[in-house]
Parts: structure tokens; sequence; C-alpha cells
């Protein structure tokens, strides 16, 4: 059982505040995605949990027991490192074996797990080379295999990924969900890559300016994003926003036309939708077309809604010419509501 | 071992060491040079400069240093560039040119020796040239200019390498984009080292510069052995002052009087080529 | 920076042949220019004293070991070159003991006190260090380490040390931190990661520096001639003699000053630049 429990957790460099009041339970098994523009702490969160980084404040509790003030080997974690930092004085089996031999382990066990690690990141024919004689993939699977073979209660990766080129990250990034989902251990994963963290997470944390702003299922947090930051970060494009008059109780005006939005105080909500979530219709936002940009599968199209920008993702054997003004439907049951001042979702 | 304390633990040794062998000595030397036994005094000072060889040694050091330290300066300039172009070969050149910087000033100083002495190499190819038929004497009291030039040879021969060490380590700092903006932006190759390179390699000439200033006017072995009595320095004079006049007061007042001069060349060579804040690479 | 980045930079581009072939005859003169005085001194030590001290020259050794011979019974020669090759290896651990440690707290750490601890660094470069011998004479002979090689390698080592403290924060800041991180994330401790991961990566560069100290006490003059009467260097005894001495000793005792540099240096070339580039900025 390895339930990471983070609790009040800050972090300050001088006087600039890093991470403030963290406050995350990721259960034991959980494949669980930090994900943040850079600089939004999600890095040193991570090298707190590893013991890296000591909190300012607050506590780290890993099946239940308390570890904040253990060094990093003590704490029953592995750590996969964004320039892999495979060793390079040593050969791919000693970098593998390497935390076991640390651990004193007979030299047959070390043999069996090297190789069954080595064989389940399919690198078992590179044994014998040194670092510097690997490619950028095979250094990384070096790295992934050396966390495996610890059989850690938790394992930690901050941005594997990163270095690689698209097509190899693409495959990289399935066997990852593959070798972990069968591994049993909790996962905690860096990433500023929100495709990324959708395909690979049980559950997301969105991170901004040092606060976890929503953690949640990948769905739930494109779905019912609970901030107006968290709407406007994830999905390609963003969601579009745009300003509502209150008209009547639980109706708002949006660019003209009515909606059905929150019972909630008066004037200060926001209208939400996702591009993809529109349809072109008899009646609807009036939108003048700016730019039309054929994406093969859709057409993403730029308009001028009610002299705010806003994007349609639409069916591509549409025919639309720039400067047309046509009319876009959302789905009712996809429209979203922030309040202006607090940013917070409102349902 | 708690995080915090680390760096101090680590740094105590040399910080230590540094404080009774660089700092305290520099306090002694201070001491011995402002007291004759009863309390402050210029005595030294006075005695020192009084000396009838003072004001010889002293013009002898500045000139040597003014005619060193500029052509070592262009020297070590011309080579790093010429290392920089050089295809084949490159780390060969670079061994053979920086040799001298592994050899003692005194060594350098035999070797010269070995060139300019009466029977050496330099009065044996002037005779097997027919040029002359009798040896001169070159290190003499007749030949000053020779000696002065023995010197200077031997001190550029020996101490250009640390100067190109230093330089060629500057310049590979430099990115290469650099070059390459500047050429597309159609500088030629000596518009884009006189605006290029020199200007980026200041904090490079300032280390260049003061270590081989500093060093300069610390000349001694080399005088020693192609000049001995004949071309007093500085040092020589401390050296004298120290063993054969038995006086450490006057000593270290000499010693002061070459502290004073290699701080205040350190400081103008810091201010010259201070580099604008924000400005480096 | 592969070959034809690097003559990219910097001028002067030669222009068509003749360019070229004044650029090679610039190499070739230049390397002459170092390697002909060296060869000179070789020639005079393969002669026998005789010759050395006959007119006019042959500028081919005739291959007699006589001045060796003689350099080797002169009395007190052979106790001054194990007092060199004592007093530098001292000067090797000593200088490699403090400072490595400064060299890591330097590279890994942001301290307070960081940027003064440099400037101590640095301060000791822009100051005649040999002069320090002056006022440790004194003080040596209050605590017993005068005449000693200890002491002389105490006063070495100050010489010595700001390179050392240079040269491994290079090195150090050449390894990644997250190998140590990797390292402590696999069981090690502070200690232990040390050994495993950085140790095994830093050997060479820290042999280097070693010897980079090792040559530095070797080839000092001023200090050692000051603080050492009866235990003299090579250095020290051969500047003692120079006056009386006969020349073939003169060469004989600058050859065997110089052949170590040479190893050294050439031992050492991969690590000269790369130390110079980082101590400057």
């Amino acid at each position: 059982m390895a339930e990471i429990q983070i609790k009040n957790v800050a972090k300050r460099f001088g006087e600039y505040q890093a991470l403030s009041d963290i406050n995350l339970t990721i259960a034991d098994q959980e494949f669980m995605v930090l994900l943040g523009a850079s600089g939004c702490g999600k890095s040193t969160l991570l090298r707190i949990i590893c013991g890296l980084e000591t909190a300012t404040e607050g506590e780290v509790w890993i099946g239940g027991r308390r570890v904040d003030h253990l060094a990093p080997k003590d704490r029953g974690i592995a750590m996969v490192f964004q320039n892999y930092a495979v060793f390079p004085h040593l050969t791919v089996f000693e970098n593998i074996g390497f935390g076991l031999r640390m651990q004193k382990q007979p030299n047959d066990e070390v043999k069996r797990r090297v190789e069954r690690t080595a064989e389940l990141m399919h690198i078992e024919q590179l044994l014998g080379r040194y670092s510097g004689e690997l490619s950028g993939g095979q250094r990384q699977r070096v790295a992934v295999a050396r966390a495996l073979a610890m059989e850690p209660d938790v394992i930690l990766m901050d941005e594997p990924l990163s270095n690689l080129d698209a097509l190899l990250r693409l495959e990289m990034r399935a066997e990852l969900k593959g070798v972990l989902a069968e591994s049993n251990t909790t996962a905690i994963y860096v990433t500023h890559d929100q495709v990324e963290a959708m395909s690979l997470a049980d559950r997301i944390s969105v991170m901004h300016q040092g606060r976890i702003v929503q953690a949640a299922t990948p769905v739930e947090v494109y779905r019912n994003p609970a901030e107006r930051f968290v709407a406007g970060f994830i999905g390609n494009p963003p969601m579009n926003f745009l300003p509502a008059n209150r008209a009547d109780a639980g109706k708002w005006t949006v660019a003209g036309q009515t909606y059905d939005g929150p019972h909630a105080a008066d004037g200060s909500v926001e209208f939400a939708i996702r591009p993809e979530d529109i349809a072109p219709a008899e009646s609807g936002l009036p939108a003048k077309v700016r730019l039309i940009e054929p994406l093969g599968a859709h057409l993403l199209v730029t308009c001028d809604v009610d002299g705010t920008m806003f994007r349609a993702v639409l069916e591509s054997d549409l025919e639309l010419k720039t400067g047309e003004i046509i009319n876009l439907a959302p789905h009712a049951d996809r429209i979203r509501w922030f309040d202006k001042s607090t940013q917070q979702a409102v349902a | 071992m708690n995080a915090r304390l680390l760096p101090y633990v680590l740094i105590a040794p040399v910080t230590a060491f540094l404080c009774v062998f660089f700092l305290y000595p520099f306090f002694l030397v201070a001491q011995q040079a402002f007291t004759t036994g009863n309390g402050f005094t210029m005595d030294n000072f006075r005695e020192v400069v009084g000396y009838w060889k003072f004001p010889i040694s002293m013009r002898n050091t500045f000139l040597l240093a003014l005619a060193v330290v500029p052509i070592q300066l262009a020297l070590s300039l011309l080579m790093a560039t010429m290392v920089n172009k050089m295809k084949r070969g490159r780390d060969l050149v670079l061994y053979v040119w920086t040799i001298p910087l592994g050899i003692s000033d005194l060594a350098a100083g035999i070797i010269w020796l070995a060139i300019f002495e009466q029977s050496g190499f330099l009065n044996s190819m002037l005779h097997g040239l027919g040029v002359v038929d009798q040896p001169t004497s070159f290190l003499s009291y007749q030949n000053l200019t020779v000696v002065f030039i023995a010197i200077m040879l031997a001190e550029i021969w020996r101490a250009t390498a640390i100067m190109l060490v230093i330089i060629v380590a500057g310049i590979g700092l430099i990115p290469k984009e650099y070059y390459e903006a500047a050429e597309v932006f159609g500088a030629s190759p000596w518009k884009r080292f006189v605006k290029v390179t020199l200007p980026l390699l200041r904090p490079s000439l300032q280390t260049a510069l003061i270590l081989r200033v500093v060093l300069a006017f610390e000349v001694f072995a080399v005088v020693a052995a192609l000049g001995g009595s004949t071309f007093p320095v500085l040092m020589e004079q401390i050296y004298e002052n120290q063993f054969l006049l038995q006086n450490s007061g006057t000593a270290a007042a000499l010693a002061l009087i070459v502290l004073a001069i290699s701080i205040f060349f350190t400081l103008i060579i810091l201010r010259a080529l201070r580099v604008p804040k924000g400005a480096t690479i | 920076m592969s070959d034809a980045t690097v003559s990219e930079i910097a001028l002067p581009r030669a222009p068509g042949k003749a360019g070229r072939y004044v650029y090679i005859s610039g190499v070739v003169l230049l390397c002459a220019w170092v390697l002909i005085p060296l060869y000179l001194l070789l020639v005079n030590t393969l002669s026998s004293p005789e010759t050395v001290n006959s007119f006019p020259k042959s500028f081919i050794p005739e291959f007699d070991l006589g001045s060796l011979e003689f350099f080797t019974g002169f009395s007190g020669m052979l106790v001054a070159l194990k007092n060199s090759i004592i007093v530098a290896a001292i000067t090797m651990v000593l200088s490699i003991l403090i400072g490595a440690p400064a060299g890591y707290a330097l590279s890994r750490f942001d301290f307070r006190g960081k940027e003064l601890f440099r400037l101590l660094i640095l301060l000791t470069r822009a100051f005649p260090l040999p002069l320090l011998a002056l006022p440790l004479a004194v003080l040596f002979i209050r605590t017993g380490l005068d005449d000693t090689a200890f002491g002389l390698a105490l006063v070495h080592t100050t010489l010595a040390i700001p390179f050392s403290v240079l040269i491994t924060f290079s090195l150090f800041s050449g390894i990644p931190i997250e190998l140590e991180e990797a390292a402590w994330t696999l069981g090690c401790n502070r200690v232990t990661a040390f050994q495993k991961v950085v140790l095994p990566l830093i050997l060479p560069g820290i042999t280097a520096s070693a010897i980079f100290a090792f040559v530095i006490s070797w080839n000092e003059v001023f200090a050692a001639a000051v603080l050492t009467i009866e235990n003299r260097t090579l250095t020290a005894f051969l500047l003692q003699t120079l006056s009386e001495s006969p020349l073939h000793l003169k060469f004989a005792g600058g050859f065997i000053l110089v052949v170590p540099a040479l190893i050294f240096i050439f031992a050492v070339r991969k690590y000269l630049f790369a130390m110079w580039g980082i101590a400057n900025r």
C-alpha cells in the first residue's frame, strides 16, 4: 500500500513563493499527473515528494509513514529524470542494477531483476553498452528500467518524455502506460504537455502559480473545469469565453442570444463553450468568419462574436468564406459559466 | 549533515588556510614594514627609497613590464586567432605553444643563457656566418641593451603561454552565432575581430592582463639567470635585503611597494576592461 | 564544436594562396620560436662539459652524458632534487584535499557569502604571492617549520589553491547534479553518491589538477630560496649557485627542471582550457 498524502505543503525560495498550501491525496496504484506551464511549481512539488527539495511548511506521507524528514533513499521511491541521468561511467546493466547493488542484493537477484526489467523495456540487447553509445530513446528506457528494477512503492517522473522527438514520444507514452499499469506502483508524473497528461493519467492535478487549481479525472478536467484558468489552459484550442448579461432569473444574454445559466448573483458571470461543442444552425451566436484553417478532419474557424475572438471546430465539408456571417449554436449541456470575480465555475 | 551547513563545512579548510597563509602574512608584512622595534615608523621606506639601487631597479622593472606585456598581449591574441581557424593539427600546435607554461622562470632564464652567454649559440651562429671573429660578451655592463633584450625575449618566450591559454579558453566560450550574425550584416574578418571578439573577450582579457602584469612586477629568476647584478629589479632587491643585508624590515617595505604597484595596476585593468552589467555572454 | 565551425571564428581568414602561405609559415615560425630554445638547451645538456664551455658550438648534440653525470655528482644536487619532489608532492596532496571540497561547494550550493568567498579566491591571483615567504620565514622559525619541506609546501599550497579550487569547480560543474540526485533516489546518501558516481567521473580531472599543483610547486623559485637554507629545493639550489657554478651544471639543472614540465603540460593539456574558461566568468 502506498497512498501518498501531501498536507499543507508550501515552499518559498527567499521572497519567492513557489508553492502555497498544497493538499493532495494520491491513492495506491493511482497514476497522477501534475500538469502546468513552466514555473507553476509542479517540478518543485515532485522534488519535495522525492526528497530532493525540502518543503518550507507541511508534511508528506507515503504509505502511512511521514517521510518529509527522510532522505530520498529511505522513502521507498524511484525517480525518472528529465535528462535521464544515466550514469556515463557504468554499463546499462550496472545502471539498472545500481539501486539493487546499493541495497546489497545478492548477485543472482540483481541479475534476475535487471534482466527482467530490461526485457520489460526491450533493452535486453543493450545491457553491455555505455550511455554514450545509446540514443535518447534508449537512454530513456534505461532510466525507466532503473527505476522499475527497484520495485518501488512510488515512481516519480519529471517530464520524462520531453527530450524525445514527437514520434518516439508517442510510442514511449503508450509503452510507459502499459508497463506502469502492470507494475502496481503509484506513479506521479510531471508534464507541461496536456495531451500526454490526458492519455496517461488516472487523475490530473492542474497547477498554476504554485497552487493546485483542480485535481480530477482527465474527462472531468476537460468537461468541467473548476476554474477559468483550467478552461483556458486545457484543450487545443482552449475554451471560448463571452461576456454575459443577466436577462432574468437563471437567464443570460450572450451576444444577443439568451441561454439558461446559473441563478447566481447579477451581472458577473462569463459564458464558456469548447470550440468542438458548437455547430452551425439557423439561429445561434452571430459570428463573422475571420480565418479558416483546414486541419484535415475538421475546420478550425476563427470568428468574431460581439467583438470577442471565438473559435469553432466544424465539419470539414462546410463551405465558408472569410467575412461571411454565420450562426453558431452551442450544445446546451456543454455550456459552462464562470464567476468573473472569483474565476470559479458556477452551476 | 545539515544541508545548509554543508557548503560552509566544505569551504572552511580553504578559508582557514588562506586566512593563515595569505591574509595574515600580508598583515605581518605591513607590520614589519612600518616598525623598527620602537613603534610606527617610515624609516624602512626612507631607507629603501634612498638606496642608490632603488631608482634603477624601479625603472628596470617598469621598463621590462612595459616592453613585455603589450607584446605578449598582441602575440597571444594573434596565436589564439591562428589556432582558431586551424583545421588540422590544432591540438599539437596548442600543446607546443603552451609548453612554456610549465617551465619555471629560472629554467627559462637558463635556456636563454645558453643562447646569449659568451660561448653560447648566438655567438656561435654569428661566428659561423663570419660576422664576428671573437665571441662578444653580451651579458655584461658594456651591453646593457642586449641584457635587456635577452631578458625581454626570455620573458616573452616563457609567459605568453598563460595569456594564450586564457584567451583561447575565452574565445571558446563565444557562441559562433555572433560571428555568423556579424558576417551576415557585412562585417569583414578584421571588423568581426574588433567588434565581436575583443568586446566579448573582455573578462578573459581582464584575467590574463591582471595575472600577467602582477607576474611582470614579480620578475626575478629570469633576471637573476641572465642579468645577475647588472640588471637590478625590485624582487631581486627584496631578496638582497632579506639575505645579504639581513634586514627584513626593508625587505617588507619593498614588498609593500611591489604589492601597491600590483594592486594599482589590477584596479586600472579592472576599470579599463569592465563589462557593463548585463552585457555578459 | 566541429572543425568547420572553428575555422569560421575570428580573423584573419586567409584570402587565396599567398595568405595561406603566410599563415602556415606564421604557425611554423611560432612553433620554432617555442621549440628552438628548448632544443638548444637539450644540445648543451647532452654535450660533455668541455664542449659546453668551448667555442664555437655545434648545433647538434654529441650525446655525451658528461654534463648530466657531473650534475648528479655535484654535492647537494640530488638531495635538492629529492626535496623538490617531496615539496611538490605535499603541495599536490594538500591543494587537492583542501581545494576540492571548496570547488564542490561552489559548483553545487548557493550559500550566503559565496560571492565573498569567490572574491577571496580571485584576490589571491592579484597579489604577488611569493612575497608571503618574507613574513612566513619569521613565523616558521617560531613554530619550528623553518627550513622544512612541509613549511615550504604550505606556502606553495597557497600558490596552488586558487587554481585547484577553480579547476575542481569547473570539473564538478561539468557533472550534472541529476546524476547525483539519481544516485540519492537509488539508495545512496551524499557520501556514497559522491563515491559511486562523482568520483569515478571526476578522477582524471582531479589528477590533472593535482599535476598542475605539482608543477606550480616544482617551478617556484623565490619562496623556496627565502624559506629553505639547508633543505634547498632544486630551484633554490640552482639560484643559489648561479653565480659560481659552471655552465654545464646550470644547463643540466635547467634541463632537469624542464623535463617534468613538458610531461605534465602534456598530461593536463585537455583541462588547461576548460579550467580557464570557467574561471573567468
